[in-house]
């Protein structure tokens, strides 16, 4: 490439053109202004949110502390609580466009007012966020939060690369939000098969959006696995055997393993179809011998282990939930690590379920289908031990609880959806209908979504020293509940009733009642989103009456909670010793919690490192170059990601003494708080009373 | 056990360091030969077509082995998560390569795509 | 040699090192997971070759493409370059001194460059014969899957020089003894993965 190639034209394929509202002023037509308004108002949203944020963290000065507090740190507690903000942005927006696609499909009798192009892009972004941009980042935000809490260690293994998965992540979100302002996303759904995808027929800049922030999230994602599973494997505390690992902890291990071994099918997928795209390669093209079906493969093989990286996550949640809030220990839970295990490792059997009528033999389909339906048992064996959990516990119904009994109700449905699609028959008739809409929603949303939202409420008063608003929280779990039922259940009987998925319009009438019902319970998705807002306003308000400082205001049995909350950077004082699975149920009840500990000593802790926001702000340049084909751009921005990677290897000061005098402090003013609280009892577990210490009913009796 | 392996300076090589060298030698002269007799199978044709493929796998998995045992130093003497993770990861290469390769081998006779040459 | 002191993959440095060799378990397991990650990462593009075998659309195939004796002297080159490291993994453990072990180092380093030589010459006959990855989805499966290992063979090279690099600035400090060792697996593996390649793309193709 010569040089001229490269800087002329200096903006690659920049232009007006590419701004959302250009071609409704050029070409003013009713379904241009309806479109264009609605694009440049999101767009004008987006811009504004980043206005205002700017102008505030300006105002209150808080650019420094921003910087060396939070986008800097090592810390896995910060890095994880930036994950689920990021989580909760992008969840934003994805609501609403999901909101918008069902208005526009109630109202689609003969026409509706979105254009089949930008319903077509509102369906693709919603995907491709919730997936990869807000249950990833979610799980990868409370994973990394809890899980080193809970296994007793100080820091992930490698601190600096957690640092930089979620700078990689960051720079797919800001991406996709973008393709918002600047161009069009891609419309060929969240899988984006090709031949659709390639640039014979889609030579814009949507699918490549799509390609480079997949790429993005996919190589953070597998950095992620990487470190969660070496530091689960290495840096439990002693005595913490793998049988003894909160089952959070597990699912996590689990997620993580699959993290690692399901996003290379992903990232070959991607640069094939890139290079396809960029280079005139025949991967996936109709001519020259390229194979179209070959993708699909290929993606399946990433997409199916996907879905339970998605969803263990959760069912780790929600054994920790079950168990906290019936206040008894986890039944089976050696059935549960088995079937834990067993699910992860039949992921990776079971891919071909997604395109049973791409026209293999029926044999195939059969071997697939089976081993689909088995799925079903380790997840039934969860199942049960959730409820055997819960039978003859005194269960409190608290949000997290709430949450977690409407999932057992829901996801038994959606699982049994599941099962009947596993049948390559019953697939035939309904595949491509909304019927599988209504399938995999009702285990994504109940399974994977609640979990995260019942883990949230469930560690907030860990992460921030408050508890949450209970009372907001119920509201927005009812709404969740409620709107998630009204919204997808009418999708199963439309599915049977013929409407295709990803149908902008349609002409049958009996379909508009349904639609409706659905539509309306969209609205209270997106006002369960609004109570969870006002939730966290209302709690930050009232947060010095909901102070729960000495850190366990949930009874909590695993070590999470042995600490004060927040907790201090280094985690533990003395890192614990463990001898029994729940750990701090067993330090409550011998009377070994809250112990002045001996002489501590110095800790050594990660120092911050600008290694992640410098290669996430990389990496989203070259990003940004590639899909606009400015190549100086491109260039430049991996000469500057080599050189950073380089330079990083020269670093040798990465760390920090925590003194042993500064331990000690903080130690003593937490047991001396813990001292000073008031004991509660399970009872006034809602009340301002509760201060993070739980009343014993057997404490004493061994001791 | 510290006290027991220290390497004794400069001067002669301890017997683990000769150990270690001889794996390294031994590994180099086993690969050389699996290399050399699949090559030479190739080039001069000595057997038919579908035995020299297997034979040509047979001699992979096998030099395959031999780095992963003297080169990489893979045994069983060792914690066994290492071993076990290989062993882990060829078992998913198995069912995905594997199923990729049946998947689009059916795909292909039933859509009457060109056969292999 | 009792079993505990056996920590992870690769040469261990030995109770001798002491403390590097503690810090080494967890940095080298979580490396471990990354090759066996990569390793996936191969087996799709090694599927997408054999599954794209017949997709020669008319072009020329493996047997108008491919030179035996080219890739045999790449094998070879590879395989000294295994031993070389491996020579220069001994120097770093029984402590023969920062001379030795850039030496080593230097000698794996040509010859990784000149493997990195042949095959792109190949590549340059290839595309001369018509066999340029544009031409069908059988060469565009080649070329995702041999130039993808010597990429890494490549970045395996740069990565060598920023250890020489560190050495000279650094000595032989805790971080540089864990980077030669990771690379010493990396170096390794990508051996492996030759193996596979020489054996499924060369091999079975000229058969």
């Amino acid at each position: 490439m010569s040089l001229a190639a490269i800087i002329d034209p200096p903006l690659g394929r920049l232009s007006l053109q590419s701004l959302p509202f250009w071609q409704m002023l050029q070409h003013p037509t009713e379904a241009n202004v309806i479109n264009g308004v609605i694009a440049t108002g999101a767009a004008c949203v987006m811009v504004l949110g980043a206005i205002v944020s700017f102008a505030l963290i300006t105002k209150y000065r808080k650019w420094g502390v921003l910087w060396t507090e939070w986008l800097t740190s090592t810390d896995h507690k910060k890095i994880g609580i930036m994950y689920v903000a990021l989580a909760f942005v992008m969840a934003a927006r994805a609501l609403i466009e999901a909101c918008l696609m069902r208005a526009q499909q109630a109202f689609g009798l003969g026409g509706g007012f979105v254009s089949p192009e930008h319903f077509a892009e509102l369906f693709s972004t919603h995907g491709t966020i919730m997936i990869f941009f807000v249950v990833m980042p979610f799980l990868t935000g409370v994973i990394n939060y809890a899980m080193p809490l809970q296994i007793g260690a100080r820091e992930v293994t490698f601190p600096r690369l957690n640092s930089i998965s979620l700078g990689l992540t960051a720079a797919g979100a800001l991406l996709v939000m973008v393709s918002l302002l600047i161009g069009k996303f891609s419309t060929g759904g969240w899988f984006g098969y090709p031949p659709y995808t390639e640039a014979n027929f889609n030579p814009g800049v949507g699918p490549d959006y799509w390609i480079w922030a997949l790429s993005l999230s996919g190589l953070a994602s597998t950095f992620t696995g990487i470190n969660f599973v070496t530091t689960i494997w290495k840096e439990r505390a002693p005595g913490m055997r793998l049988l003894r690992m909160p089952l959070f902890t597990w699912t996590a291990l689990c997620t993580s393993i699959l993290m690692m071994f399901a996003m290379p099918p992903l990232t070959i997928a991607m640069a094939q179809l890139a290079l396809d795209r960029y280079l005139g390669f025949h991967y996936f093209t109709n001519a020259h011998g390229g194979n179209m079906m070959h993708f699909v493969n290929l993606f399946w093989m990433f997409g199916h282990p996907e879905v339970y990286i998605l969803i263990l996550p959760s069912f780790g949640i929600y054994s920790e939930v079950v168990a906290t809030f019936s206040g008894k220990t986890l039944y089976g839970y050696r059935s549960m690590v088995m079937a834990t295990m067993a699910i992860a490792i039949l992921s990776f059997t079971v891919w071909l379920h997604h395109f049973f009528t791409m026209g293999q033999s029926a044999d195939i389909n059969a071997v697939f289908g089976i081993a689909s339906m088995l799925i079903g048992i380790p997840t039934g064996v969860k199942i049960y031990d959730w409820m055997w959990t819960m039978f003859r516990g005194r269960i409190r119904f608290t949000v997290p609880m709430v949450y977690s009994v409407g999932f057992i109700f829901l996801f038994v449905l959606g699982g049994m959806s599941g099962i009947l699609l596993a049948d390559p028959g019953v697939d035939y008739q309904v595949h491509n209908s909304v019927f599988l809409v209504a399938h995999f929603h009702n285990v994504a949303v109940p399974g994977a979504l609640f979990g995260l939202l019942a883990g949230y409420h469930f560690w907030f008063p860990k992460a921030f020293g408050f508890r949450l608003s209970e009372r907001w929280g119920m509201v927005s779990a009812v709404c969740w509940i409620a709107g998630f039922m009204l919204a997808f259940f009418p999708l199963y009987a439309l599915g049977l009733m013929g409407l295709p998925r990803r149908t902008v319009s349609y002409t049958e009438p009996s379909y508009v009642p349904l639609e409706m019902v659905a539509f309306l319970g969209a609205i209270l998705v997106i006002a369960a989103l609004g109570a969870l807002l006002v939730q966290l306003w209302v709690s930050i308000k009232h947060r010095n009456e909901n102070r729960v400082f000495v850190g366990d205001p949930w009874d909590g049995r695993s070590l999470e909670w042995s600490v004060s909350a927040p907790p201090p950077d280094y985690d533990f004082a003395v890192i614990p010793v463990v001898t029994d699975r729940d750990a701090f149920t067993a330090a409550k009840e011998s009377g070994n919690a809250y112990q002045r500990p001996g002489a501590c000593a110095d800790i050594e802790l990660p120092k911050n490192s600008a290694l992640g926001p410098a290669l996430g702000a990389i990496g989203l340049a070259i990003a940004f170059g590639l899909v606009w084909h400015i190549w100086w751009m491109v260039i430049l921005s991996a000469l500057a990601a080599v050189a950073t990677t380089i330079s990083s290897g020269f670093a040798r000061d990465t760390t920090r003494i925590v003194p042993a005098q500064q331990v000690q402090r903080e130690q003593q003013r937490w047991i001396a708080a813990a001292a000073a609280a008031t004991a509660i009892s399970r009872a006034d577990e809602c009340k301002s009373s509760n201060a993070g210490l739980a009343e014993q009913e057997y404490a004493g009796v061994s001791a | 056990m510290a006290q027991v392996h220290e390497a004794d300076g400069q001067t002669e090589p301890s017997e683990e360091e000769r150990r270690d060298f001889r794996s390294y030698v031994r590994g180099i002269g086993l690969a050389l030969l699996l290399t050399l007799v699949p090559f030479a199978l190739v080039r001069w044709a000595w057997i038919p077509r579908f035995p020299l493929l297997i034979a040509i796998g047979v001699f992979a998995l096998v030099q395959m082995i031999v780095h992963f045992r003297f080169f990489l130093h893979i045994g069983f003497r060792q914690k066994r998560e290492d071993l076990q993770l290989i062993l882990f990861s060829t078992l998913l290469l198995i069912i995905l390569v594997g199923g990729t390769i049946w998947i689009m081998g059916s795909l292909a006779l039933r859509m009457a795509m060109p056969p292999q040459p | 040699m009792s079993q505990d002191t056996i920590k992870h993959p690769g040469l261990n440095l030995g109770c001798a090192h002491g403390g590097d060799h503690d810090a080494a378990e967890r940095v080298m397991f979580g490396f471990w997971l990354f090759l066996m990650s990569d390793a996936v990462l191969f087996g799709m593009v090694f599927s997408t070759y054999v599954a794209s075998l017949s997709a020669t659309a008319g072009g020329p195939g493996p047997r108008d493409l491919y030179n035996i004796r080219s890739v045999f002297i790449e094998t070879l080159l590879l395989l000294a370059s295994s031993f070389t490291f491996g020579m220069a993994s001994l120097a770093l453990k029984y402590k023969h001194g920062e001379t030795r072990l850039i030496g080593w180092l230097t000698v794996t380093l040509a010859l990784g460059v000149a493997f990195l030589g042949f095959e792109s010459h190949d590549f340059v006959t290839m595309f001369a014969k018509g066999g340029a990855p544009t031409r069908s989805g059988f060469l565009s499966a080649f070329f995702d899957l041999v130039p993808l290992h010597g990429l890494h063979v490549t970045g395996g090279c740069i990565w060598l020089v920023c250890l020489v690099g560190q050495i000279a600035r650094y000595g032989l400090d805790t971080r540089v003894k864990l980077g030669i060792m990771r690379l010493a697996l990396f170096w390794h593996f990508l051996d492996i993965v030759w193996i596979a390649i020489f054996s499924v793309v060369y091999l079975a193709g000229l058969a």
